[in-house]
């Protein structure tokens, strides 16, 4: 299946791209397509404790199970105000 | 009329959006106090000079992220209403980047919800911003985001009711 992946702030500037297309596996989780991300991109790995994630413009955890045609997205720490 | 809950690239019309908050609910005659809050950019930060910011959000979860606070509010100040707008774009030194409107019955309960509800936007809602200074840039980084996180939630409403 295939989801589509969006990046924000300087998690963006790291992929060079705010949207990314990614295969995932039947039973996929949110944290497989972040660890396959972090291959392809090393210096995300050390947002990996400080991200926040969240599928179809809800927040859900790593551990949520993703869907074909899911957005899935990814935040850095976040500094509104 | 303005939305309640919004983000946009304009700059921020706080008479305006107060004048929206007021007209929103027919029993407005119910309310004693309006406390408003309004974000601004400053020149200096962290030590360093600061020439703009540039402000992007996420916006169908930050929008989200709007309607849980104003629900948070609700329930911990009942009577309580609120205007909330964010500006994105890029906003230059005095600008204002947030306007909050809070109406309520009491203006204690007024000032707490217009504090909780900056507390949280810099908690749960997913706007960032790049801030352009002498000599670089560099993207602020606060909070992890996570609107389940009851010692954040907490924590801002400790800081509301001081």
């Amino acid at each position: 299946m295939r989801v589509t992946v969006r990046l924000f702030a300087r998690l963006r500037d790291i992929a060079g791209a705010s949207e990314l297309t990614r295969e995932a596996v039947a039973g996929a989780t949110i944290g497989d397509v972040w660890r396959q991300l972090a291959t392809d991109f090393p210096e995300l790995t050390r947002y990996e404790r400080s991200i926040s994630s969240a599928v179809n413009a809800d927040y859900a955890r790593m551990d949520h199970l993703i869907a074909d045609g899911d957005e899935v997205a990814f935040l850095p720490p976040v500094s509104g105000g | 009329m303005n939305p309640l809950l919004a983000i946009g690239r304009d700059p921020l019309d706080l008479q305006g959006i107060a004048a929206s908050l007021d007209a929103s609910d027919a029993d407005s005659g119910r309310d004693g106090a309006v406390v408003s809050f309004l974000g601004l950019v400053r020149n200096h930060n962290l030590g360093r000079s600061v020439r703009y910011l540039e402000y992007e959000a996420y916006e169908p979860l930050a929008l989200k992220a709007f309607e849980r606070i104003l629900r948070e509010i609700t329930e911990r100040w009942p009577g309580a209403r609120l205007a909330l707008h964010h500006r994105i774009g890029r906003l230059d030194i005095g600008e204002a980047s947030v306007a909050i409107v809070v109406r309520s019955p009491h203006r204690g309960d007024a000032y707490a919800a217009c504090r909780y509800a900056i507390e949280r936007i810099k908690q749960i809602v997913p706007i960032w911003k790049r801030e352009f200074f002498e000599g670089g840039d560099v993207w602020i980084e606060g909070a992890t985001a996570d609107p389940d996180d009851e010692r954040a939630r907490a924590e801002a409403e400790r800081i509301a009711c001081v």
